[in-house]
């Protein structure tokens, strides 16, 4: 269902036409970045760490070289040191062990060779001598005094820092004054949090076919979810310019945040120069959990005051983020990630710790379930413990359009209440809660971003429309992009053709993340449709004799009063006579993106003999400002809440003792199969942001922050145990039950 | 690595006896997830599903014969079959998805020897018997004599599994098969529970209590067997049941499980699988 305050009316904008690209994925003719093969193409296989932190002493490539059909080999010297000051630095590191490995799994060198048996035997063939150096994998490990130092390249971000440390960055965000607020409070709740690391679990493993040509050029075919940082990352870890690396994006089967960056396209790039073939690597899914990904693991102190009658009046947190061998900003993200309630005093601090892991990587909201998690159980057990409905005291407190985040950047309009309201008075709240079970509610907030997006609209002689965008289409964009542009025209969105374009056929493009493909791109298509407008409006004019300001644009033609309007497709066939092809690009640096909210309320049972919870009934409330096309809106909420579900209940990075992942396939990193789950029902909520030409707000990403709350209120209320840590299996959940 | 798929015991017993690091399957369901992995490379891979005999299902004379690669879908869509051993079928319906079982026999699942297993409790439970070709003819086995521990078993060189034999559920008897998994489906064992009972009116006339993935192999739990033989399935008597079967246990902690967890649990299924299992043997089944 849909929740909207006094929609405006659009004829293509908010119906749900079927996807541009559903024939060829639901027929199997989707070309993926693993499908494509090249003449002559060499298959790559890496060789990685056994080690989760040594110095290399050295490599011995010889054997390897001299088997039957090995055409090439890496290893970091094959690569330029950047130095540790470039921005590219780690991703380089990461991409290919220079002296030191910093994780069990990180890459030391590659082979290419005519079949990838025979890679894969000449990788084995690799000799490679390691120094074992103290490693360090938990945050306590990490922060503790005397620890081993992960990467010597790390210095801390934003104080002052003299030496390397394991701490990437510390973030101290403070308002009002929280000892005299927790003082004063009639009920303050402090409890401590755990997550597990946890993997995007994206279907298709990264692939990547390369081929560098005589010019020294790269023509790169990947699975990304921006081609464009492909693109300069390739170019940074080879030393090149970017104009070097052409890129062209394949359909991309998942990223979820965790194809925002590079691991394989500079090998394969290098690999191929060096053998005058092109290369083609495709990882494995066992490579994909231990060298790629994850979402941190976290730990997180939250204590909250309020009054009696439900005024949430201080939040204090230490927040504390396991970013992985090298550094990232997950501390400051998570710290800046709470903007949900008012609190008016709020004292923040928040690290992200380095640690001989995998470096983390973006996922869905990166850094906000993991605060959530922690703010949102706390806020329950204090409505619980004042008797106070959850949502009411969420609407107690909830940010409006003025309040501001613990960043204090005051949200502009958005749709928090909204998302309440709507929960609460949907058909699943206001139904009794099964016999045996307990519901949950939890809420969250994610920014979503704006940057750059560029399009070009061509009409084309025959009156359809071809709109060209550089965002990978990760979750039917491109449909979205079709409808803006058909609402614009006046076209049926069936005669408008949306295609993403390699580098070097549209303007630059930032990747697709922060929830802002359908926003800012989508901005991008609308103003390249409106500049066409304009363009067409003044052909007529000139057909016709009038003044341009006297022709409006109309259901898809140019209308002047005491003439027969004129059709699109007619000023098309017109074209060569009135000026020449009918197109227009648009490029842009987008503000104004709108923050998503959602809130989730589930149903479950908890064997309280097995630990065993059962999903029965869940329900997924988002602001998406407007639903452009509502199927893959409903597909965000559901696919968000599906994987934070995941998370909570069974998702978890499990470690040997030398670092090594345990579980590394899909049989033992447990994501929901279908049957694990109800249909998740969907409420999107339209709150229109200010800022976009249909009020669009990104969708993508909100939808996984508030599961694991959910879930942890709803066992709370179901058995009475507080579940702080994460994963919730059944395990964990028996423990509790058994300290009950 | 070389295929064939011979079409008689005779010829998969050749096969096996002149190529060292040959390997017999049925399915493939593990193998081929562990030929992957880099484990074993087999230098000849022998398909036993072009074997009549090892995929046909016979009933009569008062029991069943069992082709060892018969699939597993074949047997949980034989109504005759599913309705006499409701627990067995369970069992081995539980093991991976539907295109899995549509190749995953218990042949296979027997030869694996994981301590996990879904099926073996369930046939150690009904006694089944296997049929095993080797050197000279054929040699006859129970099923917890082939596994001896994690991936290990009694076989041979050159000897593979050809059916199983079971003897017709008696009147008043029945069976049943838990497991417990984090998931609900496509999954492994954390703990798994077979339980056979013979009923006289209220009262357990025999039992037999086998428990998978809490030992290096499937166990039976005699303490408990011994327990319930004479009493009615009250509160106490399913708590003795319930506590010797956690006794019984001998896990391991690993990714899948804890040691605490995995006794705790196997009190719990070996208690829901005595209900469940009297209620067939007095009710009926269907």
């Amino acid at each position: 269902m849909t929740a909207t305050e006094n929609p405006p009316t659009y004829t293509w904008v908010g119906t749900r036409p079927i996807r541009h690209d559903g024939y060829d994925k639901v027929t199997g003719k989707a070309r993926f970045a693993a499908d494509l093969d090249l003449p002559g193409q060499l298959r790559a296989v890496y060789v990685r760490s056994p080690h989760a932190h040594a110095r290399i002493v050295s490599i011995n490539t010889a054997a390897a070289e001299a088997m039957p059909g090995v055409k090439a080999v890496v290893t970091g010297a094959d690569f330029p040191d950047l130095g540790a000051a470039d921005p590219e630095y780690d991703v380089s590191v990461n991409v290919m062990a220079r002296d030191t490995v910093y994780y069990h799994g990180h890459a030391v060198a590659a082979v290419a060779a005519t079949s990838r048996e025979l890679a894969a035997d000449a990788a084995a063939a690799i000799v490679v001598e390691y120094e074992e150096l103290p490693a360090v994998f938990t945050i306590d490990d990490a922060m503790a005094d005397g620890a081993p130092l992960v990467n010597e390249t790390n210095f801390t971000k934003f104080v002052k820092a003299d030496e390397p440390s394991n701490l990437s960055t510390i973030t101290n965000l403070e308002r009002g004054e929280v000892d005299d607020a927790f003082a004063a409070a009639d009920l303050v709740v402090e409890r401590e949090f755990t997550t597990a690391a946890v993997h995007q679990g994206y279907i298709e493993p990264h692939a990547c076919v390369v081929d560098t040509g005589a010019d020294g050029r790269a023509s790169v075919w990947c699975s990304s979810q921006g081609h464009f940082r492909v693109r300069s990352s390739t170019a940074a870890v080879l030393g090149w310019d970017v104009s070097r690396v052409k890129v062209t994006p394949a359909e991309i089967g998942g990223g979820f945040g965790g194809k925002t960056t590079i691991y394989i396209e500079p090998v394969a790039a290098r690999l191929s120069e060096m053998a005058g073939r092109p290369v083609k690597i495709v990882m494995t899914r066992d490579e994909v959990f231990r060298a790629t990904g994850p979402a941190p693991a976290s730990k997180v102190r939250v204590k909250v005051g309020a009054t009696n009658d439900g005024e949430l009046t201080a939040l204090e947190a230490w927040m504390a983020y396991n970013v992985g061998a090298f550094g990232n900003v997950a501390g400051l993200v998570g710290a800046m990630s709470v903007a949900s309630y008012k609190f008016p005093n709020l004292k923040l601090e928040a690290y992200s710790v380095l640690s001989n892991l995998p470096k983390s990587a973006a996922y869905r909201s990166p850094s906000a379930p993991h605060a959530a998690f922690a703010i949102e159980s706390v806020v329950d057990e204090i409505a619980q413990k004042l008797d106070i409905d959850p949502i009411e005291l969420r609407l107690k407190n909830a940010a409006v359009e003025g309040d501001v985040t613990a960043m204090g950047m005051p949200h502009p309009r958005i749709g928090f209440v909204e998302c309440l309201e709507a929960v609460r008075e949907s058909e699943h709240y206001q139904s009794p809660v099964p016999d045996g079970a307990a519901r949950g509610i939890a809420a969250g907030f994610w920014f979503n971003i704006g940057e750059q997006s560029s399009a070009t609209v061509h009409v084309n002689e025959d009156g359809t429309a071809t709109v060209i965008t550089g965002s990978p289409d990760i979750g039917g964009s491109r449909a979205s992009m079709a409808l803006m542009a058909a609402e614009e025209l006046g076209l049926d969105v069936n005669s408008i053709t949306p295609l993403v374009a390699d580098t070097e056929s549209v303007g630059f493009t930032d990747t697709t993340e922060g929830s802002r493909t359908t926003f800012a791109t989508g901005m991008a298509v609308v103003q390249a449709c409106r500049d066409l407008i304009d363009d067409m409006r003044s052909r007529a004019a000139t057909t016709l004799s009038v003044d341009v300001g006297e022709v409006i644009w109309a259901d898809g033609a140019a209308v002047a009063e005491g003439h027969d309007p004129v059709p699109l497709a007619s000023i098309a066939a017109q074209s060569k006579r009135t000026g020449g092809p009918l197109t227009a690009s648009a490029s842009l640096n987008a503000a104004g993106a709108g923050p998503s909210f959602a809130v989730h309320c589930g149903d479950l049972a908890v064997d309280e003999e097995t630990g065993h919870t059962k999903v029965l009934r869940y329900t997924a409330a988002q602001d998406a400002g407007t639903a452009i096309h509502p199927s893959y809106v409903e597909g965000q909420l559901q696919g968000g809440s599906v994987q934070g579900i995941g998370w909570a209940l069974n998702e978890e990075y499990v470690l040997n003792d030398d670092g090594s992942l345990d579980n590394a396939s899909f049989l033992d990193y447990r994501i929901p199969v279908a049957s694990d789950l109800p249909m998740i029902e969907t409420i999107i909520v339209e709150v229109p942001n200010p800022s976009h030409p249909y009020g669009v707000r990104g969708v993508g990403e909100t939808g996984i922050v508030p599961p694991m709350a959910t879930i942890a209120n709803a066992i709370s209320r179901a058995a009475g145990i507080r579940m702080t840590a994460l994963p919730m299996s059944p395990p964990h959940v028996l423990t509790a039950l058994n300290e009950r | 690595m070389r295929y064939v798929a011979p079409t008689s015991v005779d010829e998969a017993r050749s096969l096996l006896v002149d190529n060292p690091g040959s390997r017999v399957f049925a399915g493939a369901t593990d193998l081929i997830p562990q030929i992957r992995a880099g484990r074993p490379q087999p230098s000849v891979m022998v398909d036993l599903k072009r074997i009549d005999r090892l995929t046909s299902v016979s009933h009569r004379d008062g029991g069943w014969a069992i082709g060892a690669a018969t699939p597993t879908a074949a047997l949980t869509a034989n109504p005759e079959f599913a309705t006499m051993f409701p627990g067995l079928s369970e069992a081995s319906g539980l093991i991976g998805s539907d295109q899995i079982q549509n190749r995953s026999s218990w042949g296979g699942n027997v030869a694996n020897a994981s301590p996990a297993a879904d099926s073996v409790p369930a046939l150690v439970a009904n006694d089944a018997q296997v049929v095993i070709a080797s050197a000279g003819g054929t040699r006859t086995a129970a099923v917890d004599e082939i596994i001896t521990g994690p991936g290990q078993t009694s076989l041979g060189d050159g000897e593979f599994i050809i059916e199983f034999t079971l003897a017709d559920m008696a009147a008043g008897t029945s069976d049943a098969y838990l497991r417990i998994i984090p998931r609900t489906e496509m999954d492994i064992a954390v703990v798994g529970a077979g339980v056979r009972l013979t009923m006289d009116g209220p009262t357990v006339a025999a039992a037999k209590i086998v428990l998978g993935a809490v030992a290096p192999t499937a166990i039976r739990v005699g303490e408990a067997e011994a327990a319930l033989v004479g009493n009615t399935l009250d509160e106490a008597t399913l708590a003795e049941a319930a506590e010797a079967a956690s006794a019984a246990c001998n896990p391991i902690n690993d990714k899948r499980g804890t040691i605490e967890y995995r006794r705790q649990v196997a009190g719990v299924l070996t208690k829901r699988c005595l209900l469940i299992a009297a209620d067939r043997a007095q009710n009926g089944t269907a």
